[in-house]
Formats: C-alpha cells, structure tokens, sequence
C-alpha cells in the first residue's frame, strides 16, 4: 500500500504535459555517478497484514494498562478522559502544520493561546511559548536564554534535578556556557549553604526542581533569594500535576518555570512525543525560544490570533536566532489545554490531592514492610524514594512476573544508592491495587 | 473555475456573545475560560478510596497553594464543541490540499494513528524493564535498520525530536569527531538557500556561521564554496534537493572538495521525498544526514508538531551518537548506554517513540518498491503541476524539478503591486492552504508548491485553475486580491499590533 493515487494514464497526460518522454528524463540533474538505491527492506504489506504485524509486536510489552503501574521517574500514568484522545484525532488539528496562514489556521491559534493561558495559570508566570519538545530540552533552551539574558558564563544546577534534564542541558551546552556545576543532596534535597558558596557574579541561573527527583520538596525560598541576590534567573523545573496542591513557582520567585508537560494529557508512548513546558517573567518576552501565539484584530475589527514576536525564531533572524525550534508539540500542547480545561479549576485539584493521598497511603503501607524504610523523610507529593532489603532490579522483575510495574531503581542513576527505589502512586490505582502491590512487594522481598 | 461549494466552506456565524476586556471586536468563538461557569466540570474523578488525611498533615503550611489555578470550568458538552469549532477554522490535509513547499504536507494513512494508539505501544513507561518493552524496542532496532537501508548509512539515532533537533545533534557530534582528531574545528558552512534552521542549529551548538551565496538556480558552485570552506571548517550542511527543488549536479565534485579540506558533509533531508529509494544520502558523499518523519514518513504534523528527526550516520561517526541505542544481545533487545565519545543526551528517554512507532508501519506498509513509488509520484506531480503554471506566474528556473518547484510573483507585484502574500490569501478563498511564500530568500516573491504524492492529477488541475483565475483578478481587479481573503472567517490580521502590544494569555 503506497497511498499514490497515479494511474498508468494519468502518468501518460502528466509526461506529455510536461514536455517529455519518460520520467527518468526529470532526473537528469542527477549525476549517473551516484548509484542508484539499493536497500535491502522486507517486503511491502497490505492493511490487514500491517495491523496483525503490529498487534504482534504491541502484545510483547509489559504495560501501564496491562499492569499495576507504580513507575515515574520523569514520565506519569495517569487517566486520560476520552475527550482528549478524541479532539486530538481530530484531523483538522491532527493533519494540519504551524500556522503560517492564520486565516485558515484560527483553530490552532486560539487553541495555543488558550494553552499559553493554562500555563500560566498553574505556573504563575507572565507567558508561556506554545510548546517545545520535551521537559530536558524545555530546561537546556531556559539555561541558554539565561546564559544570553545575564551575559554570564555559569549554571548552578541542583543536584537532585531529573539526571535526564541535567545531562542534555550539558550536551547542550558543553560548547558554550562556562562552568556547569551541580548541587549534592543532603538528606533528598540540595544544601542552602553550598549553594550560598556556588551562587556568584557569574551566575546565569540557579536551576531546581519541584518535586525534585527523590520526590522532594526543595528550600526554594532560599535559593530563590541567593539567585537574585547575586543577579542570576531562578529557573523552576515542575511536575506539572503537582501545581494542583503545591504553590505556584512564580509565588515563591520563578523567573522561569519548566516541565515535562507528559502528564497533562499525553499518553507513556514509551517516552515521546511529550511536552516541553516553558513560562517565564514578562521581562524575558523577547528572548523566549519557540513559537508564540498572540490575540490581535483584523483588517474588519474582528478577534483573531497570529504567530507573534517572530523576529526572535530561525526562519527570520536565522543564526541569531533565540533558538534552532521550528517544530514543536502542538498536540500535546492541545491535549494538555483539553485535559486542563477537562478538569476544570476544582478537579484539577481533586486530581492533585488524590495523588498526595494515594502516595502517602502507599508509603505508609510499604514502610511498614519488614525492612523497608524512606530513604528520605516526607513530605512529598506523589513520588518517594524507599531503602529496599532487596535489589531494586531483582525486585522489579519478580513484580513484573506479578503483573505489577515496580518503583524505579536508583542505582540506574547514582551507584551509591544501591537499595533505593523510587515509587510513584497517582489518582490511578485504586486502594485495592495499592493494597495488592504491597502484598506482592512483601512476598517478593522475603 | 469556480470550486465546488463544499470547497468554499462558509463559516458559522459569529457567537453574539458579550466583549469581553480582551475581545476588540466580534468573536469567532469565544475563549475556553469566556465559556466558563465556576462550579462546571468536564471530568470527574472517582472518590478518594484511601484513608483521607488532612492535606494540612501530608504538607507543610508553605506548601500548599492558597487558590487553586484559576482554570476554565466548563462542562464537556462545551467543551467537546469548543474544540470542534475550533477545528472547523482550520485548513488541514485531511480537509484541503496544503501545497506548503518544504514541509512534505502529504496524507497521513490512518491505520498508522490506530496502530501507535494500540496500548502496547501507547501505554508503556520508558522505565519498564527490558523484557517489558521487547515489542517498541524490536520495532524501534527494526526501523533503525530500515533507515540505514534507506539513508546509506552505517548508524541511526532515532532520538531527535524534530529536523532542528537532528541538525544540533549531528553537529554536536561533528564537533566532537573534530575535536577527537586532536584538530577542533569552529565554522559551519551554510548555503543562503538554506532553512533557517541550519544556521540556528550551527550557532546554538556554538559554531561560527559562514554563508554562502547559492546562484540564481539556488545551487552552490564550486567557486564559491571553495573561498568559503577551509581547515578550521567542522561541516558544509547542504540541502539536496535544494530549497528550489533543484538536483545539485555537482555534489560528488562538492563533497570531494569538502573532504579534501577534512570537513563533514551534512545533508538537511527536509527534502527527502524526491530521493526515496533513487539516490541515498550514502552514496553521494554526505556523512551525516537527518530525516524528517513527520515530512517523508508520513507522521502527521500535528499543527506544528510532534515530528520526528533521525540522524543517520557514516561508520566514523557512530562512537559519538548520542546514548542510549537499542542492540540485540543474546536474543534480547536492550537499551545501550553511552560509549566514552558518545556526546550524551540531546532529551529525556530515547526519542518520539510514538512517531517512530508511526514511520515504521508507513515503511512497513510500502517496502522499498513503494518508497520508489512515492518519489517518483512527488517528482511527477510537481512537474506537472508546474507546467500547469509555468504560463500563469514565472518559474524562474526552466528545468525539471525534483518533488518542489518555486513560482514568482514578481511581475505582478511590478505591475499591479500584487505580492506573493496577497496571492496566498486570495488562495484559501478557493478553499486551498497557501504555498510556503517569501522563501527561499534568494528569489523574490516567491511561492514554494510541493504537492506531495499523494494528491490526485485532478486536485493539481483544480489548485492551477485557480492560481491562474486568481493571476486574472489580479490584473482585472488588483483589488480583490489585496484585500483578500474574503470567504475566509477573519482577514488580514494585525500583525504589528500583535507584536507591539503583545496580548498572549487570557
């Protein structure tokens, strides 16, 4: 199935229209030195057989649905009304581009807009973008605005902010920002004081994250004051769920809020496509990467949208441009508008406060498990880390079996933390399931 | 020709609804949070089925928000038609043809959207043990595999989110290559026919941009990029098919010449769809090159994204992909971690998985025959949807072109102050999606038209009729197309003002 609609008598109008005798002749811009294509594909497939192939390969995997999720660690299970999947199906959205031509794009438009407006309702910032690839790239875009914001060479970044995140802002970055530094944690959250000795003139940014990757929540009134204090952006890496019960970062001093915006709306998919979340201070308007959506009128008065402030992207300003972004996650960024406004003022923190409770439950259960401890103390929002009397990954495989999809192994990121597992209860299971995996943990880890 | 009524989509009437602080004039639809009620839901949740504690116990006084999020509060009736009016204001593939050139706007098959939705694929956490994942991660070695085949070359990563992503990627590792060799390199060589994105992707991986000037065919000469490239320059990035939707005939002679100095060869392969299956990157001298799944590959663009970038890359390059990649080992498929040149992660997990997931069954369902078919379906359409035009506006280069083609307004513009921009929007009136205009930036008043190959002769016909009553108004009544759109729910919308006074949230 190849999906052209040409017919051997349309190649013959077409040929003879255009003035020749056979396609080969439009190739002759092509050098007869290049040899010609050889690959080595399977075969092609027709509909049915795709779909069987496919089913075959989909049925190999161990997942969110067909097992007891309790795994986070940077991307979320959560429930997602039918509303969402249905407007984001949609074609009209689903098959169209970046709207260059707002007249025939005002769906879009108003739909980005409206998503900027959430933004910035969760995160207490100014403006949003409308979107850029996922929550590490969101945060390496944030670290190179600040480095050209200041005009200074440094990051200090905590130590407890996803491994992820911190390894693409180095890639990123690597070639030209100056020092890198990172934050160790004491006791699940980064040190005031150490920060006290790392935060100077040369400062672009203090990065943290909220809840950190232990779950954690960070003395981010501290390090909020050291940052301005010293003149460098606070940048504010949010699990955007977690905005339903916790304070706004723009409340305790946010100049710039990231997040992987995944679990507003967009499924696991095994990683991607999610959503880079990006808001900030009005002040950084004209240095924000990516595209944004304005409200303005036309030519007859009427309310419209357009694609604004476009002098800082890479189709005009090229090498000087804020950022290489051109395409986005747009419908993730519809999705996380639909599922928001799904919810609504109240259900969204519903939604927040079953997280916390649910965790909390969870905790309180397994901690009561013989030789099972917190790793570190509450609080938390819906991830904790635990001291496991058993190997992480051992464990995990013994839950798998089970039909559970245990904590995360923290060893994957720090060798030092041998015996921890991260655990991330949402509003999904219900206190049955919760119930059943801390048996199956139990029995797993005698 | 007049189109049939259903292509002149008439649009509902404004909603009389009151103005609001934000609303200058008449409303399209009203905004989400203008809809909203306080007390309505879309959504419900369960009841909390655990012990419910105080929220006071679970958090300290400092961190709990004091008002919650001031969201919109509708219930899903509203919202459901909301997004359906919304949708209904939108051009899209599905609904019109989409001639955008550069951006490959051809059919997304449906099988793939029911396929990446299966749970198998949709529902798994990028943290489930290997022997959890082993159907995406077979799928993703498999189409990694596919995209060696098909690009010649000797790896992939599949992690680049997007072209722009791919383009940072491969020249992240191209500086690491240099700097391996003991001879770090600091300059990019960027023709000015380029995509923006090439020079944005050099400088923010921290190299010197060096343009250079392409001729009136778009083409580099060897002239010109032997004054341009030199020993401290790390990689040429080169489109080919260039942004004209010409062939560079001289590719091998460049890439020799780049080689000679010890530089890269890198192909933007936004083009991609004119090569499917007849020349490889590979073997026309590139040692790296990206792919745009969401253009060739049929992922649907999503009105602006997700997409999908893969690079692939020659043998010399592979010890610097970035981590993690997907190899068999004792019969299991598993995540590789970074070797010590890797240049790290670009991302979060390891790619667009759900795109990749889509790319696969679109190369699945063709086969290398099919993928033949398409290009040359890309190159006959455009050729002859040219040759519809040719008499109608200029072409300003007489050659066969590959899956793209670009027109000039200019003598219009001479004549009757007609611009390509006025011509894009006396389009959509005709219940077409505009061409890509005012690019490249070498010719001017451009229109960019990429078919694509999934478009009918007779859609071709019917896009040229109306180009060509369109080129008549313009001459008989100048005005009408200046003012254009007409049938269109808003028109000509005020850019200035939204960048001067920048309203960009509720």
């Amino acid at each position: 199935m190849d999906f052209v609609p040409l017919t051997d008598a349309d190649r013959q109008v077409m040929l003879k229209r255009i003035g020749v005798a056979s396609f080969e002749e439009l190739l002759r811009a092509v050098p007869s030195a290049i040899p010609a294509a050889r690959m080595d594909l399977p075969p092609a497939l027709s509909e049915p057989e795709l779909a069987r192939l496919a089913a075959d390969l989909a049925s190999l995997n161990a997942t969110a649905e067909s097992h007891g999720c309790f795994l986070g660690a940077g991307a979320y299970r959560h429930f997602i009304p039918s509303v969402v999947r249905y407007l984001t199906s949609r074609g009209e959205f689903l098959t169209a581009y970046t709207p260059y031509q707002p007249e025939a794009s005002q769906g879009t438009l108003q739909a980005m807009y409206e998503y900027q407006s959430v933004l910035c309702d969760l995160t207490g910032m100014d403006v949003a973008n409308a979107s850029l690839y996922d929550g590490a790239t969101a945060l390496a875009e944030a670290c190179v605005l600040a480095i050209k914001e200041t005009d200074r060479p440094n990051l200090v970044l905590a130590g407890t902010v996803h491994p992820e995140y911190r390894q693409t802002v180095r890639t990123y970055l690597k070639q030209t920002a100056g020092k890198i530094q990172e934050l160790s944690a004491v006791e699940g959250t980064v040190s005031v004081e150490q920060a006290g000795e790392w935060i100077d003139s040369k400062t672009a940014a203090v990065v943290v994250q909220v809840p950190n990757r232990f779950g954690c929540l960070e003395p981010v009134d501290d390090l909020a004051e050291l940052a301005h204090k010293n003149g460098a952006l606070f940048i504010v890496v949010v699990n955007p769920i977690s905005l339903g019960i916790l304070p706004a970062p723009g409340s305790y001093g946010a100049d710039i809020v990231i997040g992987e915006g995944q679990p507003l709306g967009t499924d696991l998919q095994y990683g991607g496509p999610y959503l880079g979340l990006f808001a900030c201070r009005q002040a950084l308007l004209r240095k924000i990467p990516g595209r944004i959506v304005g409200m303005t009128r036309d030519a007859h008065g009427r309310r419209g949208f357009v694609l604004t402030l476009q002098t800082r992207e890479q189709h005009i300003r090229r090498a000087k441009a804020t950022s290489n972004i051109c395409t986005n996650e747009a419908m993730m960024a519809l999705a996380a508008t639909v599922y928001l406004g799904a919810l609504g003022r109240e259900g969204f923190r519903d939604l927040a406060v079953q997280n916390l409770q649910k965790a909390r439950y969870a905790f309180d259960r397994l901690t009561q498990l013989h030789g099972v401890r917190p790793l570190f103390p509450p609080p938390f929002f819906n991830e904790f880390a635990l001291h496991m009397p058993c190997d992480p990954e051992l464990l995990n495989r013994r839950l798998l079996e089970d039909g559970f999809l245990g904590g995360f192994p923290l060893k994957r990121w720090d060798p030092d933390l041998s015996s921890g597992w991260l655990v991330c209860v949402t509003e999904v299971p219900t206190r049955a399931e919760i119930d059943r995996f801390v048996e199956a943990v139990k029995r797993a880890i005698r | 020709m007049t189109p049939p009524p259903s292509a002149m989509r008439e649009h509902p009437p404004a909603s009389p609804l009151p103005k609001t602080p934000h609303s200058p004039g008449r409303l399209l639809e009203p905004l989400l949070r203008e809809l909203g009620e306080p007390g309505r839901r879309g959504f419900v949740l369960p009841a909390l089925d655990v012990p419910e504690r105080a929220v006071e116990e679970l958090l300290p006084p400092a961190w709990i928000r004091k008002d919650p999020a001031p969201l919109p509060e509708v219930s899903e009736r509203d919202l459901v038609k909301h997004f359906m009016r919304l949708a209904h204001l939108n051009f899209s593939v599905e609904t019109n043809f989409y001639p955008l050139g550069s951006c490959t706007m051809k059919y997304n098959p449906r099988v793939n959207e029911e396929i990446a939705a299966l749970p198998g694929f949709a529902q798994i956490h990028p943290h489930t043990p290997e022997q959890g994942a082993q159907g995406t991660l077979r799928l993703l070695f498999e189409l990694d595999q596919m995209l060696q085949q098909i690009l010649g070359m000797d790896a992939v990563t599949l992690q680049p989110a997007a072209g722009a992503h791919g383009e940072l990627t491969a020249l992240l590792m191209a500086k690491a290559f240099h700097e391996s060799r003991g001879h770090p390199r600091h300059k990019v060589v960027v023709p000015d026919s380029a995509h923006g994105t090439n020079p944005a992707s050099a400088s923010l991986s921290g190299f010197e941009v060096v343009e250079v000037r392409s001729n009136a065919r778009g083409r580099i000469s060897l002239s010109a990029l032997a004054s341009a490239v030199d020993e401290d320059t790390a990689v040429f990035m080169m489109t080919n098919p260039n942004t004209l939707g010409l062939f560079e005939p001289e590719v091998l002679e460049i890439a020799s010449w780049v080689h000679e100095k010890g530089a890269l060869m890198y192909l933007d392969g936004a083009n991609m769809n004119a090569l499917l299956g007849r020349v490889r990157p590979g073997d026309m001298g590139f040692d790296m090159v990206h792919v745009n799944v969401h253009k060739t590959f049929s992922i649907p663009h999503g009105s602006g994204g997700p997409g999908g970038g893969p690079v692939g890359v020659k043998a010399s390059l592979k010890p610097f992909l970035p981590a993690p990649q997907v190899e068999v080992r004792d019969g299991l498929y598993r995540l590789a971690p970074a070797g010590s040149l890797s240049i790290g992660r670009v991302r979060s997990f390891y790619g667009n998985v759900g795109a990749l997931v889509r790319a696969y069954a679109y190369i699945r369902a063709l086969g290398a025959p099919g993928l033949r078919r398409v290009s040359e379906g890309a190159i006959l359409n455009a050729n002859y949807l040219k040759a519809l035009l040719k008499d109608v506006f200029p072409i300003p280069v007489e050659e066969a072109c590959m899956h793209e083609f670009i027109a000039t307004a200019k003598a219009l513009k001479q004549t009757q102050g007609i611009k390509a921009m006025d011509i894009a929007k006396r389009l959509l009136d005709y219940g077409f999606y505009a061409p890509t205009i005012c690019f490249p930036l070498i010719v001017e008043e451009a229109l960019m038209i990429e078919p694509s190959e999934t478009e009918s002769r007779q859609t071709l016909e019917q896009f040229a009729d109306a180009l060509r009553k369109i080129a008549q108004e313009a001459r008989e009544n100048p005005e009408r197309v200046r003012t254009a759109p007409h049938r269109m729910p808003v028109s000509r919308l005020d850019e200035v003002q939204a960048a001067r006074e920048p309203n960009l949230r509720w």
